[in-house]
């Protein structure tokens, strides 16, 4: 199978400081040598800590910022070749929603602009048929079309980040890149917005790159997992094999340390101790010898390779074959109680029935708005 | 439980007078009481009132925009009824409280030594000498490298989980009886997150304090917490100890809460969804607040507001039609 994009060795070191004479001084290795592929139609999730250089990746692969090396391909065309009208072609393959809803819509816009823009821009449909058009990409992610002549501070936050997709959706891409989607929404909201990204994709065959720190909803969404650790990438897997049998001890400490919402609970916990080290002076040999507890001194000096086995499970550790086991990291069961199992079942059928694919629209404006 | 509870809150009720005449009920007769050494989680979404009901413990709203009613027991006080003076006495001593946000709760222009000796100095008094000393063993309870060297530093030196720590030194320095914590960790990674939170659990067993810990991540509550009380639109729905909580919920609110956690134990298509907005506050409905959104709603919902009541003992819930199990057997 050809894969949709092909990442191979990509590296961005942003200057930290210069010198009186503008030399640069010190570098921040925000992305190191990140490889990976993403098949069509298919979701890889990038976890890691607070810069550990997930993001950067997202707007490298895009071609917001430009790497400093390595090759991103899309269905084998070299992005890194394309000129200026070429680019702006690929970017109707390729889009991203971003984090905060409240930041990435322009004020001054109403919705049915917003959403007009890309058609315009890209010249997808004739100047006559685009309310129309708008009106069905409002459809599509589960908002009323009279909602198209609002303005973004009328909606609250899982309804903006709603409209945030639609934008994505309107150029009709192959890629979405989704850099922390859910995170700044209200669990309620964010099961929601979880819920409709997994229907577009069977429906419209997307592929995702999903940013998250959110290890559970990683897990809810994901086919394969790449787990970053300052710039570089420690692991990756199909997502069933990471989370049920973490081989790197810095996926293990980073799964192992998910609150699980089940009491009596039973898991080793590994709880790392010290803090992530900064990009801007990252330790020498592996990255993560400072916190790691199964250290040598290989470790201090040596970079481990990301080396994969026959399934494509890959990890970058010289201890991989002389690790323990990793025990039960994650809980096996669902962690529900049978009765508790069935009151979740009875409720989702409920609000189901109610309306499946959206929100109440009877009340849209947030009561902190009305003024 | 204990037979006289640390702190008993009665009828707590939280209006904030806007524009125009418009009241907002913030927090609806809320009752909590929180037993000597126990951690009780205060759980629920944006908007639902529990950071407006710790503020009210510590009294820290202003008195100008927000009406506060009802009463707060604590050591003796009336915490509603007492003089400023006697609450600034009780307030960083008795009772402390750490905030979400430790980059902004910190003074950036002062060494975050000179941050916790002030506390020190106000309600213990003594020499600085002694004072400092207590700030940098505190720093050291708190697991800070190097404490005698970090206490000279100011707070952008540090990173988020450090700030995180030295708050939390700040509000131990007078061994206080009850510590608030207001998402103490949302700020933080997961990793961090796991150093706090065991941390908070070490100095509750070394201490014996009471803890009130605010949070909208119902996996928090299950590590931490002896009992929970889930709010919703300014009212409690919901307390149960937390094994109670988490094997047979009472309220469909909670369930709909516990569903619509990606699981990592399973993987499901769909998460469940509470469909619908939270009411407006500034004019409550008059039946049960959850009801629109309720797929268990029936016509006597709507009619009269539900009373929080037992189920079990120890396990009330706001639910007119609790107990759930019987809708689904």
């Amino acid at each position: 199978m050809t894969a949709l994009l092909e990442v191979e060795g990509l590296v961005k070191h942003f200057v930290a400081a210069r010198s009186v004479f503008g030399r640069p001084t010190a570098y921040v290795k925000a992305v190191d040598g990140v490889s990976f592929t993403v098949e069509a139609g298919k979701t890889l999730a990038l976890v890691g800590e607070s810069g550990c250089g997930k993001s950067t990746v997202s707007r490298l692969v895009l071609r917001l910022i430009e790497p400093d090396a390595g090759i991103v391909r899309f269905e084998g065309r070299d992005l890194g070749t394309l000129g200026a009208n070429r680019l702006r072609a690929f970017r109707r393959e390729a889009q991203i929603i971003f984090q905060d809803p409240y930041a990435s819509l322009n004020p001054r816009m109403t919705v049915s602009q917003i959403l007009t823009e890309p058609l315009a821009l890209h010249d997808l449909v004739p100047a006559a048929r685009r309310r129309e058009r708008v009106e069905e990409l409002l459809r599509l992610v589960g908002l009323e079309p009279r909602f198209a002549r609002r303005y973004p501070h009328e909606f609250s936050g899982g309804q903006r980040q709603r409209i945030a997709i639609a934008r994505a959706l309107a150029v009709e891409p192959k890629l979405i890149i989704c850099d922390e989607p859910v995170s700044a929404l209200d669990v309620s909201i964010r099961s929601q917005i979880l819920n409709l990204l997994h229907d577009l994709q069977n429906r419209l065959g997307l592929a995702y790159i999903f940013v998250s720190h959110d290890l559970a909803v990683v897990k809810h969404i994901a086919d394969r997992v790449a787990v970053m650790n300052l710039g570089g990438i420690v692991e990756i897997g199909d997502a069933e094999a990471l989370f049920a049998e973490p081989r790197h001890p810095y996926s293990r400490a980073l799964l192992s340390a998910i609150p699980v919402p089940k009491p009596e609970a039973k898991r080793s916990r590994i709880v790392l101790e010290g803090e992530m080290p900064s990009a801007l002076n990252p330790p020498s040999g592996c990255r993560f010898h400072t916190r790691c507890p199964y250290v040598i001194a290989r470790c201090r000096t040596e970079i481990p390779l990301l080396l994969a086995d026959g399934r494509r499970h890959a990890t970058a550790c010289h201890r991989i074959a002389e690790l323990p086991a990793p025990g039960a990291i994650v809980p096996a069961d669902g962690g529900f109680s049978p009765v508790l199992e069935q009151l979740v079942a009875a409720f989702s059928d409920g609000t189901e029935a109610a309306g499946r694919a959206g929100v109440d629209m009877s009340d849209t404006r947030p009561p902190a708005v009305r003024s | 439980m204990t037979a006289s509870p640390l702190i008993e809150i009665e009828g707590l009720r939280v209006l904030f007078h806007g524009h125009a005449g418009r009241t907002t009920h913030a927090v609806d007769s809320v009752d909590l009481s929180v037993a000597n050494g126990a951690t009780l989680g205060l759980v629920g979404e944006s908007g639902c009132g529990k950071s407006v009901t710790s503020l009210a413990i510590m009294g820290l709203l202003s008195k100008r925009s927000a009406e506060v009613s009802g009463s707060i027991r604590f050591d003796g006080f009336d915490l509603l009824d007492v003089p400023d003076d006697t609450l600034r006495d009780l307030r960083g001593n008795r009772l402390a409280m750490i905030f979400q946000e430790p980059m902004t709760s910190l003074n950036p222009s002062f060494t975050i030594g000179d941050q916790i000796i002030e506390t020190i100095l106000r309600h213990r008094g003594g020499t600085r000498r002694q004072a400092r000393e207590r700030a940098i063993e505190l720093l050291r309870r708190v697991h800070i490298p190097s404490p005698d060297k970090r206490i000279d530093e100011y707070p952008h030196k540090l990173s988020g989980g450090m700030r995180q720590r030295v708050m939390i030194a700040m509000a131990l320095a007078c061994d206080p009886r009850l510590l608030i914590a207001d998402e103490p960790t949302t700020a933080l990674d997961v990793t961090l997150q796991a150093q706090i939170l065991d941390l908070m659990r070490e100095l509750k067993a070394a201490s014996g304090a009471a803890i009130i810990l605010i949070t909208h991540d119902l996996g928090v509550v299950a590590e931490v917490c002896d009992e929970v009380a889930v709010m919703y639109a300014g009212e409690i729905v919901e307390r149960a100890p937390v094994d109670e909580l988490f094997a047979s919920p009472q309220h469909p609110y909670t369930v709909g809460l516990l569903g619509s956690i990606p699981r990592l134990g399973r993987r499901t298509a769909h998460l469940a969804t509470i469909e619908g907005m939270v009411p407006n506050m500034a004019n409550p409905p008059a039946g049960c607040r959850f009801a629109a959104r309720c797929p268990f709603m029936i016509e006597a919902c709507i009619a009269a507001p539900p009373p929080l009541a037992t189920v079990s003992p120890g396990h009330a819930s706001r639910c007119i039609r609790a107990p759930l199990e019987k809708l689904v057997s």
